[in-house]
């Protein structure tokens, strides 16, 4: 079984509900990713999405723009991401990891050698905020034959019948985008997030993860009410910028851990 | 020519889908696709409704000023010495440029969307002098995306947008050129999708939009095919227009797409040279991929990242072009060449001292690419150049490359 069906299915039987963490690889420095996902994982983090950086990240928003920047300052590509991924296997074989990025570096690659390489490294799933079903073309087949989860967005504006064709094809857990922006907006609406979330579970039985506008324990936990589970990004790289890089690791960390708490309160 | 032209419609493109082939297509966040479907279905309806059809033809007739001229450039033929030059006259539109036939378009879809604002990226400033052109004359609140870059290198247009009522933002991130530009009005449209229109400058982006600019767009080819057949009896042997992202070029050639006489040759940016790597012609040196929502030829490295441009002309300075324009190539249907920096400033010297008519920057690729193909021809050929722009924008650029402070 995929790590991330094995995450959720244990979390939805004690009832807990899920942490999901997003940095960019290589932002600050390529140095500092490998031990921020240790210590993310060590504070409260049940699945971690690690960003592709890419110099066109359209769905970002300014903090987020920033971490693709300074990890590309250092070249930092898919291939290293797929290195990053291998040595955290080393010591976990545990937490899954999804890839979160944008469809031209997987295109570059190409979707067989994308999908064979991403195994082997140890990677469980692939969200690209710029293909939606309609646009996978073989990418869906080579994910499947590879065992790698095909996580797929829906968004506040999707139409009640596309939500049912979205799920359809989807594996792992469908991301719910909280709201109509980028990522880092701070307009989240609660109830307009239960109701749709409500409309997608009529669909499938997928859990659900919420993203795009949680900045702290208290939203965390607001929206993984109407859930299974939560996705911080913004509020994580935005340390990314202020601290040194020696100290990168255990500021993520301890912020991780203060939202894990305010999520189980 | 092709052995493919006695089967393929080239005007029956895109598919359902967008799609030309293997390129165009939608590649967007989730959150944009209800509004691209509305827009394609609003279009579909509209598109050949006669009441709309007449409303823009009425505006590009009394606004516009069109038809635009066909001109026999009789002087640079001679000068020349090969076939005979003869130039479609975009450049004597309202606002000096051929962009103002997609806005006053997509305005009218606007309009009927009930939409009250509306935003725009841009380049060298055309098309957001065109979008708040459109949205002063329709009373629509109008945000106008624009590199920091090129805020600087256009300063006139910027104030020309200013004094037009708009509202310039400059963009800090990546490369602070077009393509952010383009990556920040798509994150405006991502937040404020449900009150606001998004106006592309070219024969770009996510389904619709390739279809919907090219159909604007084509006023200029229909009228330059009738105008050549009225002026000389026949059709032309070659049609000559510039490629940024490739709506003046697809207006004029897709009119005669199904004239398999007619060969069509689209001029992109050759910057410092093709083989220096420092230019602006994915389609001379890039290769198929995914941004700003479609799938077509990019300049990207071996990791697939997009990267930096160069050029002369802002308005030619993208790594990307219409889908349609990367369908066209790999049919072999359009030739597509280039034009490096030192060329075009000669095309615009010639044009300009030779016929008194001064190109933008942009047109003047084609006007260079132009010469040398008529020099390269039989004496009866003709030939139609789009003279998509005036200079009078690119004054403070030429006096800067003469080493002139004005
Ligand atoms: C005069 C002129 N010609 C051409 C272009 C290039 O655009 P396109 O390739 O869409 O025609 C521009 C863009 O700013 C322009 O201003």
């Amino acid at each position: 079984m995929n790590r991330i069906t094995s995450t959720l299915n244990a979390l939805r039987a004690e009832g807990r509900k899920a942490l999901v963490t997003y940095i960019v690889n290589g932002d600050p420095t390529p140095q500092t990713t490998l031990d921020t996902l240790h210590a993310m994982v060590a504070n409260g983090a049940d699945i971690i999405e690690l960003g592709v950086p890419f110099s066109d990240p359209m769905a970002e928003g300014p903090t987020i723009q920033r971490g693709h920047e300074r990890a590309l300052e250092h070249g930092v590509s898919l291939k290293d991401t797929f290195d990053v991924v291998a040595q955290f296997r080393e010591t976990n074989q545990s937490t899954p990891i999804v890839l979160m990025g944008y469809a031209n570096p997987v295109e570059r690659m190409g979707y067989k050698a994308f999908a064979e390489r991403a195994a082997q490294a140890g990677v469980d799933g692939l969200l690209t905020v710029d293909l939606p079903p309609e646009e996978l073309g073989d990418l869906d087949a080579e994910l499947r034959a590879a065992n790698i989860e095909n996580i797929l967005l829906i968004a506040p504006t999707t139409a009640k019948e596309r939500i049912a064709h979205i799920t359809a094809s989807a594996s792992g857990f469908i991301y719910y985008v909280s709201l109509k922006g980028v990522t880092g907006a701070g307009h989240l609406d609660i109830d307009s997030v239960a109701e749709k979330v409500a409309a997608i579970r009529e669909t499938t039985d997928l859990p659900v993860m919420v993203g795009f506008g949680i900045k702290d324990g208290q939203t965390a936990k607001a929206v993984s009410a109407v859930a299974d589970g939560a996705v911080v990004g913004s509020a994580l790289v935005s340390l990314m910028s202020d601290v040194s890089s020696n100290e990168i690791a255990s500021k993520v960390g301890q912020k991780v851990a203060e939202i894990r708490q305010g999520l189980d309160k | 020519m092709s052995t493919n032209d006695a089967v393929i419609d080239f005007k029956q493109m895109p598919d359902a889908k967008g799609h030309f082939g293997q390129f165009g297509g939608r590649f967007v966040s989730e959150t944009l696709i209800h509004a691209l479907d509305e827009l394609a279905e609003m279009y579909e309806e509209l598109k050949d409704r006669p009441d709309f059809r007449e409303e823009f033809d009425r505006d590009l007739a009394h606004y516009v000023g069109r038809p635009s001229p066909l001109y026999f450039a009789e002087r640079l033929t001679q000068k020349v010495g090969g076939a005979r030059i003869y130039l479609k006259r975009e450049d004597l539109n309202h606002t000096g440029a051929h962009k103002v036939n997609n806005t006053i378009g997509q305005a009218l879809l606007a309009k009927h969307s009930g939409k009250k604002r509306v935003i725009a990226e841009t380049g060298a400033g055309q098309h957001g002098v065109a979008s708040a052109t459109v949205a002063a004359r329709l009373g629509l609140e109008c945000v106008v995306y624009m590199g920091a870059e090129d805020v600087k290198r256009q300063a006139l247009n910027v104030y020309r947008m200013k004094l037009l009522g708009a509202t310039v933002i400059p963009v800090e991130s990546g490369s602070k050129t077009l393509k952010d530009a383009m990556n920040e009005a798509m994150r405006d449209w991502v937040t404020n999708v449900d009150d606001t229109f998004y106006i592309i400058g070219t024969a770009a982006g996510p389904h619709p939009y390739p279809q919907l600019v090219r159909d604007f767009q084509c006023v200029i080819g229909r009228e330059a095919r009738a105008q050549c057949l009225e002026q000389t009896g026949r059709l032309p042997d070659a049609l000559v227009a510039c490629v940024g992202g490739g709506s003046n070029a697809i207006g004029l050639f897709h009119p005669f797409l199904n004239d398999s006489s007619v060969a069509m040759y689209g001029v992109e940016a050759g910057g410092h040279g093709v083989e220096t790597g420092r230019h602006a012609a994915p389609l001379s040196d890039g290769i198929p991929g995914i941004l700003h929502g479609n799938r077509t030829y990019l300049m990207e490295d071996e990791n697939g990242q997009i990267i930096e441009t160069h050029s002369v002309s802002a308005g030619l300075d993208y790594p990307g072009v219409g889908p349609e324009h990367s369908w066209l190539k790999d049919m072999g249907r359009v030739s597509y060449v280039p034009i490096n920096d030192d060329e075009a400033m000669n095309g615009f010297r010639s044009l300009t001292r030779v016929e008194g008519i001064m190109p933008a920057l942009e047109s003047s690729h084609a006007i260079a690419y132009a010469e040398k193909l008529a020099a390269a021809s039989d004496k009866d050929d003709i030939i139609i150049v789009n003279l998509s722009g005036r200079g009078d924008k690119d004054i403070l650029t030429v006096a800067e490359i003469d080493g002139i402070k004005v």
